[in-house]
């Protein structure tokens, strides 16, 4: 675990729960469109660029990248995750979409289904796999096998996660502009 | 060491990922299904219902797991328990924001439920995962 970024993950969070507490619009907006912003295009690298180069690469050379890049990944994706969520859910109420009858529902509840796939995956998948990566990593010699098998999970739920983004993005978009 | 992996990997492992994720997606479904009319009333039947089948699938990985030979269950428990500690900590503060916010009854009931079930399945998947990949 890369404990040198954990100052700045609590910083972050701290002026996200700021952010809630004093219900500042710009503050929540930052929050939301910084954390989204970074989120979807990790998101999409990863799954459209570096997917495919970590599939072609020697499993030697997979498993000293995934050494270096897990680790950094286990402190960036939920600290993006818990911005663009947190900022998220009190935007929506600060802009009355939370509402039933408010004209953006639909879009809203298209949201909900998005991030619920996602976190489905995030969870059930990707956590475990990436856990159970590091705990191998630990290991005095770690299997490459082990690794490579677990790192699949990644490559196989890569398109899920690019249709998810790719979604979001329209829908976000199209909040903002009604 | 590949000796040792092949090791590993000679015993059937049990088919717990999928029981695991269904659970969650189960969760995650009822979440939203509560979501999607919150300010107003939440229609609670079919968030109850889909708690119920969310048990179900949890308690269906545990049968699952608990037939499997040459499992792990040492450094299954040690991950569980560490996890358990993360996932007990996350959900009790969103129950904090629920009673906060002033969610009773009911819906708390099931909500409570459905953080419960949330806060024991992720660490069962973990250290499911770690678990099958490594050798007590």
């Amino acid at each position: 675990m890369p404990v040198k970024g954990l100052p700045i993950v609590v910083a972050v969070i701290g002026g996200l729960v700021a952010a809630i507490a004093t219900n500042s619009y710009w503050a929540l907006d930052f929050y939301h469109v910084v954390g989204g912003g970074l989120w979807t295009a990790i998101d999409l690298f990863v799954g459209l660029v570096i997917g495919p180069i970590m599939g072609s690469l020697p499993p030697p050379a997979r498993v000293a990248f995934s050494a270096r890049f897990m680790p950094k990944m286990s402190l960036i994706m939920p600290t993006l995750v818990t911005m663009t969520l947190g900022a998220g859910w009190q935007l929506a109420r600060h802009l009355g979409f939370l509402y039933v009858s408010g004209s953006t529902h639909h879009w809203l509840l298209a949201s909900y289904v998005v991030v619920g796939v996602m976190a489905i995956v995030a969870l059930g998948l990707l956590e475990p796999a990436n856990i159970a990566v590091l705990f191998e990593l630990r290991k005095e010699r770690p299997d490459p096998a082990v690794i490579e098998r677990l790192m699949r999970r990644f490559i196989y739920t890569a398109g899920i996660t690019g249709v998810m983004q790719i979604a979001t993005l329209v829908i976000m978009t199209r909040l903002a502009t009604i | 060491m590949a000796a040792l992996g092949a090791e590993r990997r000679d015993y059937p492992a049990p088919r717990c990922t999928e029981l695991t994720l269904a659970t969650i997606a189960l969760i995650v479904a009822g979440g939203i299904n509560m979501a999607s009319h919150i300010p107003h009333r939440v229609p609670l039947a079919p968030a109850w219902g889909l708690l119920a089948a969310a048990a179900l699938c949890y308690a269906a990985s545990w049968a699952v797991l608990a037939r499997a030979e040459g499992f792990a269950w040492r450094r299954f428990w040690t991950v569980f328990r560490w996890a358990l500690l993360a996932y007990a900590v996350s959900a009790g503060m969103i129950e904090y924001v629920f009673i906060y916010d002033g969610v009773r009854g009911a819906t708390l009931g099931v909500l409570s439920g459905m953080l419960a079930l949330f806060a024991l399945d992720v660490p069962f998947s973990i250290a499911y995962t770690v678990a099958r990949c490594a050798a007590d």
